[in-house]
């Protein structure tokens, strides 16, 4: 078993309440289904759209991420899996798919003694 | 929850309390997203809200822009949080809800907006649900909410109550508010039976939390929750299993709430207890008369003819008196029926009721005048106001085809009707 995150991009600020409850239960049904075949390592969090960026030798700091909404990570997710291929194919569960979002899959890496 | 907030923030804050809840919703399906949803949904919700709307009171504390009743007490810190707490305890929600119930049958506004504001602060429907459970327009709703929050603003604080006068010179319009609310679940366009259910539980859930208030709990109040118990307990059995409206003659009465069907008939008890007698009281019992009725054949019609009676003593109407003469044609035959429906003396306003021209149909129907009849379920057709009267009417027209003696009744639409209805007969009324 290998490690890898989730990076979730992407959510949908026009669903009325209805469609938000809906879209919850089913995250809710998905994080479900990949727990009981052993799949979640950390279920994560999400997190809040805006904070702030440090960058630079001065460390100067902005308010951001200033992106488009597509573009800004909305959470993250701990994933056991065999393998690259097979953490790709849990990820096409999700149902950040149906509001036009994506997720990023990155192994995480280890160093093999 | 808005209600809650609206007593923290001022009823001119309204667009700020459902700003908190809304955040505070978003926020909860972000986070149920990832770690599960809590085994007590609303109660994290309302902590979330509580903890915004302390956020929001400590950032507008210098801006005095809160509630005129709480003053000082919001702008110190030492005093802040234990009010609000205080304010979100279980039974001061319930006070804010009837606050918010009484605020929002404000005499400046129509019983329809009336109707609409309390779906929209007290059930948290939104306006597309409205317009559903309406049959109107999202925009057409979304206008009419919009007003009566702006005539809800305009009164500057909420309803007080607990002053006596007020409360009782008010109640009569929320319980007409709470009676129309519930007739919406009960007649109403929507063709989705769970909305419809969920209205009338609405109605009921509000109907318990003015029972529970001591000068709410009037006999009244009482018998305008029994109306609502015995009738909801038929609700099951309206709809059958393939969405069909099945009229109560037809209805399998095992379906029948049997608690409901007590808890109505203990409140109708409880309604008797002083000498005032409404519509209510005559509909509680019309509808516990049929609640206890085992089969059709057992109903005791010559009861609700008197019951209809003194129906038309109190609120008299078209509607009600066509309700009369089905009972009379119950008991006594379908020409005695025809006869008192010829008598009731403003029939033309029923001109564009589907159900008066379905009784005509039916009537004539049971006395093996198929072609008649037939004529009057088409007239009838014309009119339908949904896919359900319909589909319902439509069936009726092809028992004449069928020479199809076997009745089954007349659909279940007694005395009350619809919002709906209610307007069109105005509109009849005008012209």
């Amino acid at each position: 078993m290998s490690e890898f995150t989730f990076l979730f991009r992407g959510r949908d600020t026009s669903a009325s309440p209805e469609q938000m409850q809906k879209t919850t239960q089913k995250w809710v049904a998905w994080f479900k289904e990949l727990n009981e075949k052993g799949h979640i390592k950390d279920p994560g969090h999400p997190l809040e759209p805006a904070g702030k960026v440090v960058m630079g030798k001065q460390k100067t700091v902005h308010d951001g991420p200033y992106a488009e909404a597509k573009d800004i990570v909305g959470g993250f997710t701990l994933i056991e899996a065999k393998d690259l291929s097979q953490a790709v194919e849990l990820s096409k569960g999700c149902p950040i798919f149906e509001v036009g979002g994506s997720v990023e899959v990155r192994p995480i890496q280890i160093l093999n003694m | 929850m808005v209600a809650a907030l609206t007593r923290v923030f001022g009823v001119h804050n309204i667009a700020l309390a459902e700003d908190v809840v809304q955040d505070a919703f978003c926020r909860a399906m972000e986070v149920w997203k990832f770690r599960g949803i809590p085994e007590n949904p609303s109660a994290w919700l309302m902590a979330t809200a509580k903890n915004r709307a302390l956020d929001v009171l400590r950032r507008q504390r210098t801006a005095r822009t809160s509630a005129p009743e709480l003053g000082r007490l919001l702008e110190s810190e030492w005093t802040l949080a234990p009010v609000v707490d205080e304010l979100f305890a279980p039974n001061v929600i319930k006070d804010d809800l009837l606050r918010m119930m009484f605020s929002c049958c404000h005499p400046r506004l129509s019983e329809e907006a009336q109707v609409a504001l309390i779906l929209h602060i007290l059930c948290g429907f939104s306006v597309g649900e409205i317009a559903s459970a309406f049959v109107s327009g999202h925009a057409a709703i979304e206008k009419r909410i919009q007003r009566a929050k702006k005539v809800l603003a305009g009164s500057k604080r909420l309803f007080d109550v607990t002053l006596p006068a007020d409360f009782s010179a008010r109640l009569p319009a929320v319980h007409r508010a709470l009676y129309l609310l519930f007739n919406e679940g009960y007649h109403g366009a929507s063709a989705e039976s769970a909305v419809r259910a969920q209205l009338c539980h609405e109605a009921m859930r509000l109907a318990a939390i003015l029972l529970e208030h001591p000068r709410g709990a009037t006999s009244t109040t009482y018998a305008l929750s029994a109306l609502m118990c015995l009738n909801a307990a038929r609700l099951p059995a309206r709809v059958d299993a393939s969405g069909k409206l099945t009229s109560l003659f037809e209805q399998d009465r095992l379906l029948w709430d049997r608690k409901l069907v007590l808890e109505g008939l203990k409140l109708l008890e409880l309604s008797a207890s002083g000498s005032e007698l409404t519509a209510y009281h005559v509909e509680a019992a019309l509808a516990s008369v049929h609640a206890t009725a085992p089969r059709t054949e057992d109903t005791n019609w010559a009861t609700i003819v008197s019951l209809y009676d003194t129906l038309m003593t109190i609120h008299p109407s078209p509607i009600v008196a066509l309700n009369r003469a089905i009972a009379v044609a119950q008991h006594e035959g379908p020409e005695r029926g025809l006869e008192e429906i010829d008598a009731i003396e403003d029939r033309k306003r029923l001109s564009a009721y589907p159900f008066y021209s379905a009784a005509l149909g039916e009537l004539e129907l049971r006395r093996g005048r198929h072609e008649t009849a037939r004529e009057h379920f088409r007239a009838a057709l014309a009119l339908a106001r949904n896919p359900m009267e319909r589909r319902y009417l439509e069936r009726r027209m092809n028992a004449c085809e069928r020479d199809d003696s076997q009745h089954v009744g007349f659909y279940e639409e007694f005395q009350n009707p619809p919002l709906a209805f209610e307007s069109c007969l105005q509109g009849v009324r005008r012209s």
